[in-house]
Parts: structure tokens; sequence; C-alpha cells
């Protein structure tokens, strides 16, 4: 936890473009911090306020996660100004800086708000807490006597009121008191969370004045676009930059760093072409002639690769999680089903490829970018400089607006490439991937199989379940050894299985690793996710009962899943398991109103059908329906719902549409999402060879929100697991084909 | 030295004839509303309007549009010449169609091209023509009910600022397809499609 500290009088405001006499509330470093004592010099170091409420009262909020489309500059604000009793009109949000002192900034798997919601609204509530003191002082009267309310404070007893404004200053003298004694509100006396308000950017968006990382301009600065190895691991043994060099506004031509495995975070290396304008650099980068050696993961391809990791999950692996005996049964071969699914590398493709600009001074550094973590960057930036701990706050690290992210953009390879860059040709540079990098270069989501085994009961379940996986872990990034996932990553919908099996074994695969894995939305729960979905749906069609049923009957009695009782040690996405239980009642709401809502058991037209799945990820719980038709060897979606229990919801308008983009996300995983890998090589360039999901593929979308008072979930990822497997399934219902193996643009024309 | 009007205002742009529009438009003139997406028109991000249709400016040199009237999403604007009050926008903001937004310059470009030439669009029409515009957070089931309520508001939709400027017609100016089934088809154009002034497939 942060303290709360009173700032109001620190010179730096000024600076800020904050007037003399606001009332300004800081926030100061996560206690046990080494840096807890650090200085206050550096520009960056000193803006890191939270709450500022000036004379005219208008307030000022930061937002201290970044944005990619989730709404969190509006959520996180929205959450503030709720505890704070702020009038939402008269509130300005400011992006926060790369800094220490604003505890976690790293904006990836669903947890700004699930994870720091009570952090957030002790800032607003500190903030009110002072108002109110503030005002009992002028009166002279008890400070239960008066109360905050839409932007005043009011005497109860005589219904005098003074605004924020005229309080900010009295306020600003005032000691904070402890975040922890301030009592929160009821959520019954909530005016803000849970209501739409107006968004943050959206006017900025829609006149064309927002400003992502691709946007900043800035003078005498270079635009570099770089070759980089076409394998992993791979090296520039030469180059010729003489053709390139004549290029009308190329400046200059720079080798990059080589880069060594284990890859990490780093740039890849290769040749950066640096020019006065964009078209400059790209046609100087045709013109570059390199030599490279390739290293020893060319020889890896994906098609084979598959097969290999196919064959490894039909073998009984290392144990992550039993309970009970699976091996000494003899299964009944008619009531038993084994099936393997596959999941190719998937990339994210957001619409913003990545880019950054950085200008570097001696120890001096300045960056321009959209990240999702942006501490991560700043810190692998420093390690780049040379610069020591205490040094750290030379760097200011600017928070841009991404255009989509995804998880690919929790990397900082594209802001060390610009540092890199800026700190050897002296002068700012912006660095822009080309489509073709974004998708060449990335950091996939693993291929993977999972194999999943069991035996229906007379009673209309299954038990003696087996689920294995195979894919290459994440934790490569940081130990060319690592080849099993953590178990922070075998919780994603793997280990958590939430059935009342008596029989059970839950099994890892050891695999190598041969492109760069990265987190794309909702992680090992895609694969997990699908495996999962698929096998339900294909246990109720051998049980000839509904879908929903199976998924009722495998969840069994209301209760709460402890899978560390399996002898797995579950993380639950870092979050309390009492107050985030694996709650089995809320799962089976949540099926029968996805069942009920999209009236999944209707009778259908010849050629159509329903699929339904769900899982539990990232502390939320999501079922998906879907109906397709299959005609003529192609699937069309006809109507998709997703139906959401997230706990708390803070805006609820977010909600639904993170729920849709989930839906047309998971669409473009399930119908055509495919890397493919040949010779080390990415096969993949574009959006012609990488399709994803257009309008005309996008059907009629419902979204249903489960009310609740439970704490909050996540919801940028959570939306996406269920919805695979929820097509493939319904293409199963449609046409008897059961597709096993993504992308189902393998067997039909999506 | 090419000549142009952009956003109602002329300019002159000293750059390679074969540098494409999108990269004069953010890098010399710094109009960074216009985004780069694919770089080979696929995506429909860097849309602009020339003469009041829709083109890929990632793909179009600026020799092809050397004396013409472009507009960026800078210059959309309603009758009047409101700048970020066309009917595509106001409906944009309603129904809070943007996620990320990076996008959605492009899609309210193509949608509002779609508009002046077809100011009733059926369900088939919206699809057809914005199908090149993509948009990874999945915002299309709102730009779909966008387009619709823009339509419904303002019959004869937006105008961009440069289509008023030149006084064209949408009959004049606008292309449609050559064939006699679908007579009411919006072409989004390539560089080359345009410079040579074919009125062929869609991009």
């Amino acid at each position: 936890m942060n303290a709360i500290e009173n700032v109001s009088r620190r010179g730096f405001l000024k600076v800020a473009g904050i007037s003399t006499g606001a009332f300004v509330l800081g926030i100061s470093l996560p206690v046990g911090t080494a840096q807890a004592k650090s200085s206050t010099g550096a520009l960056s170091h000193e803006l890191n306020f939270f709450v500022s409420i000036a004379s005219d009262s208008m307030v000022t909020l930061v937002c201290h996660r970044s944005e990619m489309g989730q709404g969190i500059r509006t959520s996180v604000p929205q959450i503030i100004a709720e505890e704070l009793e702020a009038d939402w009109h008269k509130v300005t949000v400011v992006q926060a800086k790369a800094d220490a002192k604003y505890g976690s900034q790293g904006t990836a798997g669903s947890a700004s708000i699930r994870n720091h919601f009570t952090s957030i609204r002790q800032i607003g509530a500190v903030a009110r807490d002072m108002l109110e003191q503030a005002a009992a002082n002028i009166w002279q009267v008890p400070r239960s006597a008066v109360k905050a309310h839409k932007h005043y404070v009011v005497h109860s007893a005589t219904g005098e009121k003074i605004s924020f404004g005229e309080l900010a200053s009295h306020a600003a003298k005032l000691t904070p008191p402890d975040s922890k004694t301030i009592k929160l509100k009821a959520n019954s006396d909530f005016s803000l969370i849970g209501k739409d308000v107006k968004l943050t950017d959206l006017d900025d968006i829609v006149a064309g004045k927002a400003q992502y990382a691709q946007d900043i301009q800035l003078p005498d600065m270079l635009i570099a676009t770089i070759v980089r190895p076409p394998v992993v691991g791979g090296k520039v043994i030469s180059f010729d930059a003489s053709e390139a060099l004549k290029v009308k506004g190329v400046v200059n031509v720079i080798a990059l760093k080589t880069r060594s495995i284990p890859v990490g975070i780093n740039p890849l290396g290769g040749v950066a072409v640096l020019a006065n304008n964009t078209w400059a650099a790209i046609e100087g980068r045709k013109k570059l002639k390199i030599k490279w050696q390739l290293g020893d993961k060319q020889n890896h391809n994906s098609n084979e690769f598959s097969k290999q990791l196919v064959k490894q999950v039909n073998q009984q692996g290392e144990t992550v999680a039993s309970k009970g005996d699976v091996y000494n049964h003899q299964y009944n071969e008619n009531n038993t089903i084994a099936a393997t699914y596959t999941v190719p590398y998937i990339h994210h493709a957001p619409m913003e490829t990545p880019a950054a600009t950085a200008v570097v001074n001696g120890k001096k550094c300045t960056i321009w970018a959209g990240t999702q973590n942006p501490q991560w960057a700043k810190g692998t930036v420093a390690r780049e400089l040379g610069l020591e701990k205490d040094e750290q706050d030379n760097i200011e690290l600017n928070v841009t607006l991404m255009g989509g992210a995804f998880g690919r953009k929790s990397k900082a390879d594209f802001i060390v490439e610009a540092v890199e860059l800026a700190k050897a040709s002296k002068r700012p540079v912006k660095v822009i991937w080309s489509r073709e990098d974004d998708i060449q270069h990335g950091y996939y989501h693993s291929i993977s199989a999972n194999y999943c085994k069991a035996e229906l009961t007379a009673n209309g379940s299954a038990d003696h379940w087996i689920s294995r996986n195979a894919y290459p872990p994440i934790g490569w990034l940081w130990n060319a050894e690592a080849k099993v996932p953590s178990d922070n990553q075998l919780a994603l919908g793997f280990g958590d299985i939430p059935f009342a099996l008596k029989n059970l074994s839950i099994e890892k695969h050891a695999v190598d690793s041969f492109v760069r894995p990265g987190w794309v939305r909702s992680v090992a729960c895609i694969n997990n996710g699908f495996a999962l979905g698929s096998f339900v749906d294909e246990l109720a069609v051998k049980a000839k009962l509904p879908t929903r049923q199976m998924w009722l009957n495998l969840l069994g009695a209301d209760r709460h899943v402890d899978p560390n009782d399996n002898g797995f040690k579950y993380s639950n996405y870092n979050l309390d398991l009492a107050a985030h239980p694996i709650d089995t009642k809320r799962m089976k709401d949540l099926i029968n109103l996805i069942s009920d809502k999209a009236k999944v058991e209707q009778e259908l037209p010849e050629n159509q059908g329903w699929g339904i799945s769900f899982l539990r990820s990232f502390g939320s719980f999501v079922a998906a329906a879907t109906k397709v038709e299959v005609v003529n060897n192609k699937v069309t979606v006809l109507e998709m719902h997703t139906a959401v229990d997230c706990g708390i919801v803070i805006t609820p308008d977010r909600v639904k549409a993170q729920m849709e983009g989930a839906m047309v996300f998971g669409l473009s995983i399930a119908l055509m999402g495919e890397i493919s890998v040949k010779d080390g090589q990415v096969q993949q360039s574009n959006f012609h060879d990488y399709p994803v999901a257009r309008i005309g593929q996008v059907p009629e979308m419902h979204v249903h929100i489960v009310k609740s008072d439970a704490p909050p979930g996540g919801i940028g990822e959570p939306g996406v697991p269920p919805v695979a497997p929820s097509i493939t399934n319904a293409i199963y219902h449609a046409s008897k084909t059961r597709i096993r193996d993504l992308p189902v643009s393998k067997v039909f024309t999506v | 030295m090419i000549k142009m009007t952009l956003n109602n205002k002329p300019v002159e742009l000293d750059v390679n004839p074969q540098m494409p529009l999108l990269y004069a438009l953010r890098d010399e003139l710094k109009l960074t509303g216009t985004k780069f997406g694919c770089g080979a028109g696929q995506c429909g991000a860097c849309t602009v309007h020339v003469n009041g249709q829709a083109m890929r400016s990632c793909v179009t040199p600026v020799s092809a549009i050397a004396e013409q009237a472009i507009t960026t999403i800078e210059g959309l604007a309603d009758h009047n010449g409101k700048l970020g009050e066309s009917a595509v926008q106001i409906a944009w903001r309603e129904f809070k169609v943007p996620q990320c937004g990076y996008c959605q310059s492009g899609q309210m470009m193509s949608a509002a091209a779609l508009l002046q030439a077809i100011p009733q669009p059926s369900d088939e029409q919206i699809i057809e023509h914005m199908q090149g515009n993509i948009c990874r957070c999945g915002t299309y089931k709102r730009i779909k009910a966008a387009i619709k309520s823009a339509a419904t508001h303002s019959s004869a939709s937006s105008l961009s600022a440069s289509h008023s400027a030149t006084g064209n017609s949408a009959d004049s100016t606008l292309p449609v397809s050559t064939s006699p089934s679908n007579k009411s088809k919006v072409e989004v154009f390539s560089a080359s499609q345009f410079a040579s002034k074919k009125q062929g497939a869609s991009s």
C-alpha cells in the first residue's frame, strides 16, 4: 500500500501547470522500497500527484494505468471521483509517467481494477476527508457535522455549503490521515461507480486529436525503420548501406547491438535506417543488403512441431495436480472420450504497430511510448544506458495512448530500440514498426496441444479425468533452459478445473522454444479454455445431454473449489481465494443465464447449431453462446452472446464494450488466426495472410452483465476464452464436424 | 512542388512525388489524425477523402492527388463547416464507438464517404463499404449502429470540407460501380486506380 502525502506546497506544482493555492495529494513510495528516501530532484519524479483541486474547483486526477482501449482512463478517475464526491464534469485526467511512486503501473492480466480497486478508492477518500476537515475547521463544528456532496462540503444541520475550490487552500494545510482509517463508501451510496460517465478520450478520438505513440513529433527528429534478424537469435554478419544512403532523406544507417538468447524484453538487433521522413526510411530499407547468421532456431517448422506436441500430450506427463487414481482404472471404451486439441501461434496485431520516440542527452533520456508497463520499460532502459538504480529518474517516460496492445506492448523491445538509436545518432528518434515487422517479430501466443480424457458416469457426469498440455513456456524469455510453464501459467484454465471429480490427473510436458512467446489477451486460457469448452461439449454429445446439462452435472453441488486440495499450488490470479472464490454456484447461474438468454436449446433449421462454453479467468466468470450456419462448407456466424459476472461493475458501457471486443477477438482466433513458422521464420506478413475479423463476419451480438456486489474481477481478458469453443461447438451441432485444431479455416471457408 | 487543397486550405508539398499521401500528411504537414495501419491498403486506418471519395492514403502517391481536394479527419465537418460535428462524428460519440480509437479516423472517413454516396445505406451496403476497415478492438457492432444513426439523423449526411469547397455534387464525383446490377456500390480506390482514373474493382 502506498502512503498518501500532502504535496500542495511543493515548488514543482507550477511546472505541472497547477496554480498556487491548489490542494494536491501525492503518493509516496510503497513501504519497503529501496528508493524510499529518493530525492525529489528530477522532474519526472515530482509530478506524481494523484489528486489536485484548484481554487476554481477544477479537479485534476491522475490515471496511473495505461490506456489501450479498455477505458481505464475513465474508470480509474471515476473511482477516485466517487470517493472524493467530485462532480465528473469538473474532472480532468492526466496520464502518469513511469514512476515507482505509483506502485504497480503494469497494465496487464486484467488487473487494474481487480487488484487496485481499494487503493484507488483510498486516494479519493483521503482527499474528501481532508476537505471535510477543512470545512469543519472553518465552521468550527465537529468533523461529524459535515459531509462532502457533489463538489461541496455541506454543514448537515444548516445546509450551508462551501465549494471544493474554496476549501482547497485550507485543505492544503492539513496532514493527510492514514488512508486505512478512512471509511470507504458503502456500495449502496455509489453515485458514479456503476454509472456510465463521459469517456475521457472519446471527444479527442472522434476529432482525430488523440495522441498515440506513432503521433509524436519533435524538432530535428529522425524516423527509424529496422530490419531485424529473420530468426530469433540470428545475427548480422555484415551489411552494405551504400545504396540505402543514396535515398534522398536517408540520414544514417546504424547496426543495432547484437542480442542473444535469452531474449527477455530486449530488442532483436538488426540494422536501422534513419531518415527525415517515414517514406525515405522505408525506401532506404529496401536497398539495404544484409548477410545474416540465422542461428540454431532456423530449423523450426510449426507444422512439424504441432505434431510433436500432439504426440507428447498423448503420453503421460509430469503431474501438476491429482486426486484419486486415473491410471489403475479400467476405462469402458463405450463411455470414454479422449481428444487432442491444438491451437497455433497467435499474434496480437494491434492496429497501431509498436512505436516509440526517444531523446538521449548523456545520462538524461526522455521517452514517449505506448507501453503497458511503464516502470518495467524504464528499468530496462536504465540498464541499457548503464544507469545506477538511483539514477533511474534521469529517465522521463511519457505514456501515450496505445492503439491497441492486447499484451504486445508489455514488452519494452521497441522502446529500447528507440533509446539505442537516439543515443547512437545523437538526435531524437522515432522507431516505427511496419505491419510486416509487427507480424513477423512478435511475442506470440504459444503453439499448443491439449489432451483431455474422461469416462461418463451413470448420473450424466464424468470422472477419471485426465488433462494434459504442452506448449513453449513464457519463462523461456528469461531462461533459455525453461521447458515447462510456471504454476501461474498452469493456473490459467488448467490447474483450476472446477468439476466435482473423484479421480483426476492434470499433467504438463517439457517443450523447447523457438520464437518469442508472449501474453496474448487471456494467455494460456486461450488453449486451455478451448480444450475444456470443447471437451465438455463432446462429453455432452456422447451422453446425449444438452451441453448446459453436462456443465451443470460436472460442476456438481454449490461449493467453493480449492485447487490446492489436489496438490496444485494455485495462485488464483494473485487474488485472495476467500474474497474471489471459485464459486460453482456463480458458474452454474451464468451457464443457465446464457443458455436461457440465447435460447440455445431452441429447434433450429437444418445446418444451424448453437454452441456454448464457459471459463472463469482473471477473477471473472464468462459464458459464451454462438449460433452458426454451415452450408456448402462455409461457416457463417449468425449470433453471439456473452454473459459476464465480474463482481462490482465500475463503467458498465466499457464492460459491455470489452465483451463485444472479446467476441470479435475470439472469433478471429477461432476462425482464422494462425501464425506459421518455416525454417525459423514467420510466414505471414500483413492482413492478407494474417486475417483478422472484418465487419462482414461479425453477427448480431448481445452482452448480459450480472448485477453483483462481489469484489471486482478482471474485464479485458475474461471475455475471450469461452468464445472460440462456443463457435466450434456450434459448428459441430450444425454440421457434425468436430473442430479440434484451430483455426476453423483449415477445414471450412470462413 | 505538388499543390493541393487540404481541409479547405491550399497546400504546397515539396516531397518525392512517389511518397504516399499518408506520410506527407503525418511527417511533413504534421496532421497525425490519419493513421498508419498496414502500409498496403488492407486495413483502412489511413482513409482520407479525395474529392469526397474514400481513399487509402498509404498507397496513394502525392503525385496522384495534385490539384485535388483532400479532407482528413481534422477537416471533417457539418454542413456549416463546423469541425468535428459531422453526422458520423456525432453518431460515433453517441454510440461510444471507439475503444483504443486508433482505427476510428479511418472508420469515420469511410463512413462519411458512404453516406455522401448513399444517404440511406442498407445493412449489406454498410458491410460492403466498411469491409476494408479493420478494427482489432472489435467495435464493428457499434460502427454499424452509428452509421445507421447518422443516416437517420442527417438524410443528406455530412459534407467533407473539401467537398463543399470544390462545389462538386456527390453524383458527379463519386465513382460508382460499372456493374448494372449494383448501381449504388461505393468504391474505395487504391492509388494506382485513382491515378489512372480507372473505376474497377474495389481494393
